[in-house]
Parts: structure tokens; C-alpha cells; sequence
């Protein structure tokens, strides 16, 4: 084999690992590493972004869709600095991703020169793991090592910080490993089998058992055994946040969603419950508010694949450190099913109660029907991302959900996920209906990347909930003990519809409610992008 | 209560950011740490002292378990482990003073290392707590400046992490 340089040896080793498509932006210190990106863009598709957070975002969809690892790769410096909210995104939810920032060269490392920034520093609270790449000889196994911590056992994302000279540096022969031994990570994987045991018995014994469903199950890849355990045992289920579309809206079985912005029905199965099995979820305070109250009234099982999880926020009572995947398919093994049927009927009239409420009337579009008319035309496999705030609660509580992909940043909640993150979802899979929720808040936050939309031709769907506020800090700006709204109100805003056509982008308009079957049904027929503006009045709010 | 935790670690450039960055992240107080290298040259032990209740230091067990840096982690229990400390101490000693201080050192094990017409400079090496009764008693005498290297220790017996 020739002599080949870092960059070379980086794409190689990028390319071994399966990826296929890398988002990122340019710059001075990934000069070398993107010239060989161009070289090998048969093998690799590039998708340029227009603000750096947005690579990370693009990656979490893509990442989100395919199962595999998200690559996003951006400059030193300013570059890297503008990645650290796509890279905190990712980590709080759990996203396996790898990302790669250049960095000045390592003889001048630490001079602060131009571009210059201590990105390893900056990011390792938040971050999986990290890399600085001192010898390009080391690079097939920093890659390796990379992509297998970024997608084994809680998955998350990974920071390869690759200097310029080291871009540059001749290696005589590398040696591309085909697995690796990492000493210091060795992910649990299957469940203990004295603590299965005590979970079968603990099921068996429940008269109100409820099972509570986050975005473990998803990253396990264990929708289907999810599905068929709830369904075998004829188990009720609740979700967080990250879990909802696991079951359709309308699965019997299905509660909704809890905590502090959830259904109402969800939390009442919380409520009345005796046992909850909580599978990939990490009690967080929106969703479980009172961990303390919920530990005193119910017995808890928590499953988890990171066992730092388990007693964080909530001692649970039979605790199982394992794959959501493998932990079902044992559970499914060993657990008899039995007689749900008292339980399931008390449970129905609040789900019934809570699909088919209505709500207050203001101007303009309620929000809730909306979601409930939106959900009921997607398409079977739609991938629907949501946003952060009013748009994402609404579509949280309310969306009709059957047979999509609901997703969303739901741990930091991340203003401006929900475009880019729409982007890399369809970029995953053009085949898929790809819809975004938004706010006119957060649409602002990342409209720059109608561009990347237009650029790539992609057919995605964003509908902008428009009220002309910050709306979820609004809502509870107007009540005590604040006094009043301040520093939300959108002035400034430019005409939407003017700037979308900018971008070749076609726009509509949903004032009320008459037309708007008609409306939403021409908005998701419309060919390739489009966006719908619904006009909401302010003051309608996510606890009506 | 105090805990002393030992860890090992793999000895390479920004291993030990990433575990005090997990206790200031995690707001885990450290009462004292120390950091060398080991007998096997890619491995490096670091031993903290936290001083928290048992679900904390559980917490923090698992934390640190979960970076790939850290290779094993144990919380060693008082009596099951053996724990030592190195403090320098400079103390003002006159010609009246300094063999009182003599005799303390004597008693306590501490050796003196540097002596001027007004100081003394002392090594002590101990478990914590009678590194400090042994600052107490040199308090009166006028310290100038101490340094302490935060304990380290092993598991009593046979056994090792």
C-alpha cells in the first residue's frame, strides 16, 4: 500500500464504518480533510449547512432514521464553537454521532492562534467521549473506537478533534483494525437474571400495572418487542417526551404521554397504578415531577442500558441494567399474561375523555385541532419533528399519531432542532413523509436552512404555528407572580411568505378553521417543500 | 461521611479533566485528591476523598464508571484499607522553641528536612487525621505554610482493586 496522509486515512476509515453521508461546513483548518471528501463523493454525500449547530442537528435526524451513526464535520474554532449546541443536543438525548472539528496545528496547540479554541475542553461535560488526534498512524483506531462508543450502550456523540498538520501527515502502510478492544467500556447488554426474576413476579402480582416508555426503547431498537409485550400482557402505556409514536394514538393500550406538559390520561394511569415498569427512560423532572410522591405510592421496576440512571433521580424498587431489546424479549420469555381487563376499562373513559375534549375558543386556529386534523392526514411512516415550546407541547398532547415517527429535542430542548433535524430525517430516507412543527419563534432560529432545503431539492413540509410571541415563556409571563409579558413579542418579524418565496419555496395560509382539512391536504400534496403559516391567537395556551 | 474512592485510570492527556469536570458537573465536593501513575505505565490511580452520604458516593461510582477512560473503580471502606498522606510543614522556631518541636516531631514520626535560625521545615507522613493533630500542634509555635498531598491508599491484605 502507498503512503497516504491523515485525511486519506480518515475518509478510509469513515468509509469502513458504513457512512454514507456527512453534514458540515467548510473551513480553513479542514482544508485537506475536505479535499479528500471530494474525492471520495461517490461514497459519501456531503450536505453543506448554513450555520454549524445545524450538522450536529442534521446528524441526530439522520441518526435518528437510519440507526447509525451521524457524522458532522466542521471547522476549528468558531466552527467547532457553533457545533457545541448540536453536540449537547445529542448528548441529552442520547443520539449516536460522531463529530469531527479541525484544529489549528499541533505545534501550535494551546498559542491561541487564529481559530484556535479548546473544543475537547469546552464540550467534555456533555460529550461521550472525545479524541485529539496527535498521530495520524492512530487514526484507524481512533475511528473505529469512535463510531463503537457513539452507537454501543447509551449511545451519544463522540468529538474527533483533528489537527491541520496531522491532516497532512504521511503514514507508511496504516493499519485498519476490524474490531476493538476498549478496556475501560464494556456496555451491559443482557439482563441479570435474578433481577429478571424478581421483575416477572413483580408483573405478575400488579392488579394496575402501567408501562412508561421513553427514548430507550427507540436507540434499543425495540419499538416491535415494546409493541408486543404491552399488547401480549395487555399492559397500559404511558410515554415521556422521547417515547411518544412508539404506540399509535389510537392502540388502546396507549395513555399518552406524562408529566408536567402531558395528557391527562397518561398521568391518571400514573396516578392510580401499582406498578410501573419504566423501560429506557431517565426520570427526568418534566416528566416524572414528584419523583419522591411516585416511589412512596407505586412499586417501580426501572430497565435502563445505563445503570447511572438507575437511583439518579428516583430509587426504583427492582432495578434491571440492560438492552430495552434483549430485556423484552426475555421478559416475553418468562412472563405469563393475565386478566388486565378491570384496570384497562377504568383507564378508558380518561383516554377517551382526553382524545375527544375540546378546547376554548380564541381567534384565529385552535391549535389542538390542528393537530388532531394534521396527524389524521400523514402518511404511514411520516417522520414528524417537532420543535421546543407552545408548537412542540401542542403536537406533543394533541398530534394524531398512527404509524409515524414522532421526534423532537426533548432533553435540552433546543430551540431550532426541528428543521435541520426534518433535513437529515429526509436525507435518511427520501421516501418518507418529512413535516415539521414549529413556532414562529424557532422557525426564526433556523430558516436559514430553507437553503439547504432548496439546495438539496428536499420535499419537506414545515408548518409554522404563528403567534407572533415566545409563546410557552408567554403563558406563564401573564400569570403571577410575573407581571406581565416582556421580551417575547416577535417585532420585527419579516413577512414570512415573501421570505419563503425567496428561497423558491411555496407558502400557504391557515386563518380559521373552516377550510382546513382542504388546506392541510394541499399542503401535504404539494409538490416537493412547502410551508403553512397557522395563525394562533397568543393567548391561547398548553394547559387549556 | 468520609469516602475514599479509588480509581484507575488510563494515563494519557486529559484523563483527569474528565473526572474532576464529572465531580464540578455532577456537584460532587472533593475533600482531597491525588493522582500518579502505577506500576503498569498506562494506568494511572486516583484516589478521592469525598465526604457525602453512601447514595452520592454510589452515584458517583457509577458516573465515573461510565467514562471510557476510567478502567475500574472501587469505594474503599475505612477499615478495609490502608490510607497515607505527605504534608510539608514550615514553622517558626526560635532557639527556645525548636527543641519542643523536636520532641513532637519524635513522637509523631515526623522528620525534620530544612532548619534555619528561624524556621523549621518539617515532612509528616500519616493518616489525615493525625496529620492535622499534628498541625495542631505546631499551630502554636507560628505556621508559616503547609503543603498536603491528599491521600492515597490500597486495599488491605490480599486483595486489589
Amino acid at each position: 500500500m502507498p503512503n497516504m496522509t491523515g485525511s486519506q486515512i480518515f475518509v478510509q476509515s469513515l468509509i469502513n464504518e458504513g457512512v454514507d453521508q456527512v453534514f458540515g461546513y467548510a473551513g480553513a483548518t479542514i482544508c485537506s480533510l475536505m479535499d479528500e471528501m471530494k474525492l471520495a463523493s461517490d461514497r459519501i454525500n456531503y450536505t453543506l449547512v448554513r450555520q454549524e449547530q445545524n450538522a450536529g442537528h442534521m446528524a441526530s435526524g439522520y441518526a435518528r432514521i437510519t440507526g447509525k451513526t451521524g457524522v458532522c464535520m466542521v471547522t476549528s474554532g468558531p466552527g467547532a464553537t457553533n457545533l457545541i449546541t448540536g453536540i449537547a443536543t445529542a448528548y441529552l438525548d442520547s443520539i449516536p454521532m460522531v463529530a469531527v472539528t479541525g484544529q489549528v496545528p499541533t505545534y501550535l496547540l494551546g498559542r491561541d492562534i487564529f481559530q484556535e479554541v479548546d473544543i475537547i475542553g469546552a464540550v467534555t461535560p456533555f460529550i461521550k467521549h472525545t479524541y485529539l488526534v496527535r498521530d495520524a498512524a492512530m487514526i484507524p483506531q481512533i475511528v473505529k473506537e469512535a463510531f463503537y462508543i457513539a452507537s454501543t450502550g447509551r449511545p451519544g456523540p463522540v468529538l474527533i478533534d483533528f489537527p491541520q498538520n496531522i491532516q497532512a501527515q504521511e503514514v507508511k502502510d496504516p493499519v485498519f483494525p476490524e474490531s476493538v478492544h476498549i478496556r475501560g467500556y464494556n456496555p451491559s447488554i443482557k439482563g441479570n437474571t435474578k433481577q429478571l426474576s424478581h421483575v416477572v413476579r413483580a408483573i405478575s402480582e400488579a392488579k394496575r400495572p402501567v408501562i412508561c416508555a421513553g427514548g430507550g426503547v427507540f436507540l434499543a431498537h425495540a419499538e416491535e418487542e415494546l409493541k408486543e409485550f404491552a399488547h401480549r400482557m395487555q399492559i397500559p402505556v404511558v410515554t415521556t417526551m422521547m417515547g411518544l409514536s412508539l404506540l399509535d394514538t389510537d392502540d388502546p393500550l396507549n395513555m399518552g404521554m406524562i408529566g408536567k406538559f402531558g395528557n391527562r390520561s397518561a398521568n391518571k394511569a400514573m396516578v392510580k397504578a401499582d406498578l410501573m415498569i419504566m423501560i429506557g427512560m431517565r426520570v427526568a423532572d418534566r416528566a416524572i415531577m414528584e419523583p419522591a410522591e411516585v416511589k412512596k405510592r407505586l412499586t417501580t421496576i426501572h430497565i435502563d442500558v445505563d445503570s447511572a440512571e438507575i437511583g439518579k433521580n428516583m430509587e426504583a424498587n427492582i432495578p434491571l441494567v440492560g438492552n430495552a431489546k434483549l430485556i423484552l424479549e426475555q421478559l416475553m420469555e418468562k412472563c405469563e399474561p393475565y386478566d388486565t381487563s378491570e384496570w384497562r376499562e377504568f383507564l378508558k373513559d380518561y383516554r377517551e375523555t382526553e382524545l375527544t375534549r375540546d378546547f376554548p375558543e380564541h381567534p384565529g386556529v385552535s391549535p389542538q385541532r390542528f393537530m388532531r386534523a394534521l396527524g389524521r392526514q400523514l402518511k404511514e411512516g411520516a417522520v414528524v419533528c417537532a420543535d421546543v415550546g407552545q408548537n412542540q407541547i401542542w403536537a406533543c398532547q394533541h398530534l394524531f399519531m398512527h404509524g409515524i415517527r414522532f421526534m423532537t429535542s426533548g432533553g435540552l430542548g433546543t430551540m431550532g432542532y426541528s428543521i435541520p433535524a426534518a433535513i437529515g430525517a429526509k436525507i435518511a430516507d427520501p421516501g418518507r413523509q418529512s413535516v415539521v412543527i414549529n413556532g414562529d419563534g424557532s422557525f426564526q432560529m433556523s430558516m436559514n436552512e430553507l437553503a439547504a432545503i432548496r439546495a438539496g431539492q428536499l420535499d419537506v413540509k414545515i408548518v409554522i404555528i404563528r403567534n407572533h410571541v415566545l409563546g410557552l415563556v408567554h403563558q406563564s409571563q401573564v400569570l403571577p407572580p410575573y407581571h406581565g409579558s416582556y421580551g417575547v413579542e416577535l417585532d420585527g418579524d419579516p413577512d414570512l411568505h415573501v421570505l419563503i418565496s425567496a428561497y423558491g419555496i411555496k407558502s400557504m395560509a391557515l386563518h380559521d378553521e373552516s377550510d382546513m382539512e382542504d388546506k392541510i391536504r394541499e399542503f401535504l400534496n404539494t409538490d416537493g417543500a412547502a410551508v403553512l403559516i397557522v395563525d394562533v391567537d397568543a393567548m391561547c395556551a398548553t394547559t387549556e | 461521611m468520609k469516602q475514599t474512592i479509588s480509581v484507575l485510570v488510563e494515563n494519557r492527556a486529559g484523563a483527569l479533566n474528565k473526572i474532576t469536570g464529572l465531580f464540578s458537573k455532577r456537584a460532587f465536593n472533593i475533600d482531597s485528591l491525588a493522582v500518579g501513575v502505577t506500576d503498569d505505565p498506562t494506568l494511572s490511580r486516583i484516589t478521592i476523598i469525598v465526604d457525602s452520604g453512601n447514595s452520592v458516593v454510589e452515584q458517583v461510582e457509577k458516573q465515573l464508571n461510565k467514562l471510557v477512560d476510567v478502567v475500574k473503580v472501587r469505594t474503599l471502606s475505612e477499615h478495609s484499607m490502608i490510607g497515607r498522606e505527605l504534608m510539608l510543614i514550615k514553622v517558626s522556631a526560635t532557639t527556645t522553641t525548636r527543641p519542643d518541636i523536636m520532641t513532637i516531631c519524635n513522637v509523631c514520626g515526623a522528620k525534620v528536612l530544612d532548619i534555619t535560625p528561624s524556621t523549621v521545615t518539617i515532612e509528616i507522613v500519616n493518616t489525615p487525621d493525625l496529620i492535622r493533630s499534628f498541625e495542631e500542634m505546631m499551630r502554636p509555635y507560628g505556621i508559616m505554610e503547609t503543603a498536603r498531598t491528599g491521600m492515597v491508599a490500597l486495599q488491605r491484605g490480599a486483595n486489589k482493586i
